[in-house]
């Protein structure tokens, strides 16, 4: 019984040691965790689209930079509720040469986390262009871009989508953008990438379904204002809290300048629902999102996911901003409006 | 200016002299020829891998460089991780292994063709693995197993191949005792073999929060097993060589040894806090983390204490610096590992390219660091070819400045990320917080490829040359501790 003497002992207790405290530490905790792995109620198994996009999303490694995973911290509360085993429980492996549930959790988020991403960024024009290339989209964008999504084509086939590529980023020989086969199981996974609510019989969803059902009345309608009272006393609004909100919420689409893009998103400066005197239909849009339609002529595609979440004060903050920036100078709003509003769209 | 003609004014070199090793007395070319083959192997590896990483981390500032799927980053990345893990680090660390159990053993190797084959498997291993992590094959993104299992498979062979002729070699030796040096290295393969295996059996890993405990379990000990125990078994053999002394403690090096099993072991799950994986395995995982210290204050204690008062020695020689920063590295960033494990800290630094930073001051401050202490100690005994001190110098500096300008920058802008977040600014604040961060991480990375191609050169420098040398080779004696025996 000598470790120094004798290579057997000392090698056989370093070996099954390790193994022994692998049991424990490794694999138990792991079946342990599998046979516990219930899907939540209410969730949906990914499409056969949606898992080649997994496949997709893998491959080109985007969980280098993106996480799957909302911890129960005040920090997170930005990207969704904090997750579950449950939540994961769909993420099943790949094939035969990856037998294992890929990584989607992460370990890095030089990127956004993209628990929620398919409520947050509901429009599949604007992943297209942002995969396209991020910074037409987001100019401060370190993400790469992926041409290697989309075909170049000089005529798109009927039902081909078109990328509204920004002029600035699209082909310089005029040719169309439509994705390929693997960029559209990307989009599609990714806006599949929506958290289930926890006790979703009872709570109303705050994601994209709330989208489906806004209404999707004529901009030119609501010029027809109700009184509002013309020379309103000034407001105080937290102006940064507003300017934060924009950035973190509606610059994505709506472009820091409030330009948007041309023919993809529909531009704030100068829009008739912006710089209404009445806000409720303002108010309305950002709570309850809008399903594409006409605005000043342009047909929008895209709908724009409704932001429920964001909190009465938060809601009147950007809706200031929005209001008083980019020459626009409309009545301002405030938290007590916007509850009112929240309240009638219940 | 005070231009005195009177004041005699030394003329003092750039640099000062360091002293020359003698070569072994028993020239064994075939052993030679081995493990050159394996540090050179591993030198083009390095050259590969980190100038992916350079180009990586030049990314950040050009992200439209080129737009070729096979340089894109994501699949970039982990070719990046992979090539100085299996490529670069395991074959230095493998070629310095072949050459310490043999001696401590006083043995010849068991085999020498089966060692030539498991260099090819490895080599072949990564060059494959690399093409396919390019052409967007991998392994379910899973970090640092991401070449897919028939290519792992390639690798784990050659690994248990090289693991059984060190045990041959070993069980075959000709004195009584065991040398600590061998229970380090050969627990770095005792450890590493089955947690690969561990890793790559699919029956447990069905979804995607059982793959996370296992991600947990694999990542960590992927380094910590493999990678810590190995250069700490090389560093048992190649400090007291140079410093011609015994080491300080033998017990303090068992005490290491078994702690570094029982505590290393329990502690991936550190990797996944405030994940929804069992809360209970991330408290075991954090209370061990903290009991590391146990070990990591055996270990550097007992290095530090055999290089006491040798500062002379140190000073004189161009591998035991490596050495010394390369244990201050251990000591410092395996604590700074430790305290990133508690909770509150996590909260701030996790998902942050702090964290990247902690990575290479360990890998790299630590373990890169021992390995050239180990190559530059080893190879100039061997083939009788001495580099240039003054590139020794210069590949030195370069790297350790480098390291110094690349963690500092990710280290500051890693906690302005976190803060960042905490604060609620929306998310691409943090991106644009970081531009100037990354910019000096590239100025790092950039000094520190440089140091990687001045020690390519310094490594042909060394190369075996002709037969002829092995006749003017002078005979020595006096062989430094190669055994328990001598700490006695």
């Amino acid at each position: 019984m000598n470790f120094h003497k004798n290579h057997w002992l000392l090698f056989g207790v370093t070996f099954f040691g390790f193994v022994g405290l692998s049991l424990i530490v490794g694999i138990l905790p792991a079946i342990w965790v599998q046979n516990n792995a219930e899907p939540l109620p209410g969730a949906e198994p990914l499409t056969t689209l949606q898992r080649e996009g997994l496949g997709v999303y893998v491959s080109e490694g985007c969980v280098a930079c993106h996480t799957q995973q909302v911890r129960p911290l005040a920090v997170d509360q930005a990207w969704g509720r904090p997750a579950t085993a449950g939540d994961y429980a769909y993420v099943t492996p790949l094939g035969p040469l990856v037998p294992y549930a890929p990584a989607v959790l992460g370990s890095e988020r030089t990127g956004p986390d993209l628990t929620n991403v398919g409520a947050r960024q509901a429009s599949d024009v604007w992943q297209y262009i942002h995969l396209y290339n991020p910074r037409s989209v987001v100019p401060d964008s370190v993400m790469p871009a992926y041409p290697w999504l989309f075909d170049e084509v000089t005529v798109a086939a009927a039902g081909q989508t078109v990328v509204p590529v920004p002029a600035a980023f699209a082909p310089k020989n005029g040719s169309q953008v439509v994705p390929n086969a693997r960029g559209m199981a990307l989009v599609a996974y990714l806006l599949s990438l929506k958290q289930t609510p926890l006790g979703a019989a009872t709570a109303t969803p705050p994601g994209a379904d709330t989208a489906a059902q806004a209404p999707t009345q004529p901009v030119a309608d609501t010029a027809a204002q109700t009184a509002a009272p013309a020379a309103a006393p000034v407001l105080a609004w937290d102006e940064s809290l507003g300017a934060s909100t924009y950035t973190g919420t509606c610059a994505a689409c709506h472009q820091a300048n409030g330009q948007g893009l041309p023919g993809a998103f529909p531009p704030l400066a100068g829009d008739p629902v912006v710089t209404a005197d009445d806000p409720t239909e303002h108010i309305t849009v950002v709570l309850a999102g809008k399903q594409g339609g006409e605005i000043g002529g342009t047909t929008y595609a895209s709908p724009m996911p409704a932001q429920a979440q964001l909190s009465d004060e938060q809601v009147a903050a950007v809706i200031n901003h929005e209001r008083t920036s980019w020459g626009n100078a409309a009545t301002l709003v405030t938290p007590e409006e916007v509850a009112a509003v929240r309240g009638g769209l219940q | 200016m005070t231009d005195n003609p009177t004041v005699l004014v030394p003329r003092r070199s750039l640099t000062v002299q360091k002293s020359k090793v003698q070569p072994v007395a028993d020239t064994d070319t075939a052993w030679t020829r081995l493990i050159f083959s394996y540090a050179s192997s591993a030198t083009v590896w390095l050259i590969w891998g980190t100038l992916i990483g350079l180009y990586l981390s030049i990314k950040f500032a050009a992200p439209d460089v080129e737009h070729v799927a096979w340089l894109s980053y994501g699949r970039l990345r982990p070719v990046h991780t992979n090539t100085v893990f299996w490529g670069w680090s395991s074959l230095a660390m493998i070629a310095a292994a072949l050459y310490v159990v043999p001696r401590t053993s006083q043995r010849r190797l068991w085999s020498f063709p089966l060692a030539w084959l498991s260099l090819w498997l490895i080599n072949v291993s990564v060059l494959v693995g690399d093409i396919l992590l390019m052409a967007g094959i991998n392994n379910g993104a899973q970090e640092y197993r991401e070449y897919i299992w028939p290519v792992q498979a390639v690798f784990a062979i050659g690994v248990i191949l090289v693991a059984y002729n060190l045990i041959r070699t070993i069980a075959d030796r000709g004195i009584e005792e065991i040398y600590i040096s061998n229970w380090y290295i050969m627990g770095a393969f005792l450890w590493t073999i089955p947690l690969v295996i561990i890793a790559y059996i699919p029956t447990y890993q069905q979804t995607a929060i059982s793959e996370t405990v296992i991600q947990g379990y694999y990542m960590h000990m992927g380094v910590g097993m493999w990678f810590t125990p190995m250069v700490l078994g090389l560093t048992y053999y190649v400090l007291p060589k140079l410093l011609n002394k015994p080491i300080y403690s033998y017990s303090l090096g068992v005490l290491a040894f078994w702690t570094q099993m029982v505590f290393y072991t329990m502690i991936g799950a550190h990797h996944f806090i405030f994940a929804p994986t069992p809360w209970w395995l991330q408290t075991v995982a954090i209370i061990f983390s903290v009991g590391m210290i146990i070990t990591l204050a055996a270990g550097t204690g007992n290095f530090l204490l055999t290089m006491r008062g040798e500062g002379r020695a140190i000073a004189r020689s161009y591998s035991l610096p490596f050495i010394l920063a390369g244990v201050i590295s251990y000591f410092l960033f395996s604590a700074q590992g430790s305290l990133e494990a508690l909770r509150s800290l996590q909260a701030v630094w996790h998902f942050t390219n702090y964290t990247v930073a902690h990575s290479h001051l360990t890998m790299y401050g630590f373990v890169v660091l021992l390995i050239w202490g180990a190559i530059y100690g080893i190879l100039p005994r061997l083939t009788g070819h001495e580099p240039p001190q003054f590139w020794v110098g210069v590949h030195f500096w370069f790297a350790v400045v480098g390291l110094v300008l690349y963690s500092a920058a990710l280290t500051i802008g890693g906690t302005v990320q976190g803060l960042s977040w905490m604060s609620g600014s929306p998310f691409i604040e943090s991106v644009k917080a970081m531009a100037s961060f990354w910019l000096w991480r590239a100025v790092g990375g950039t000094l520190m490829f440089l140091s990687h191609v001045i020690f390519a050169f310094n490594m042909w420098s060394m190369r075996p040359r002709s037969a002829s040398r092995a006749s003017s080779a002078p005979a020595q004696g006096g062989q430094a501790p190669t055994g328990p025996e001598a700490t006695r």
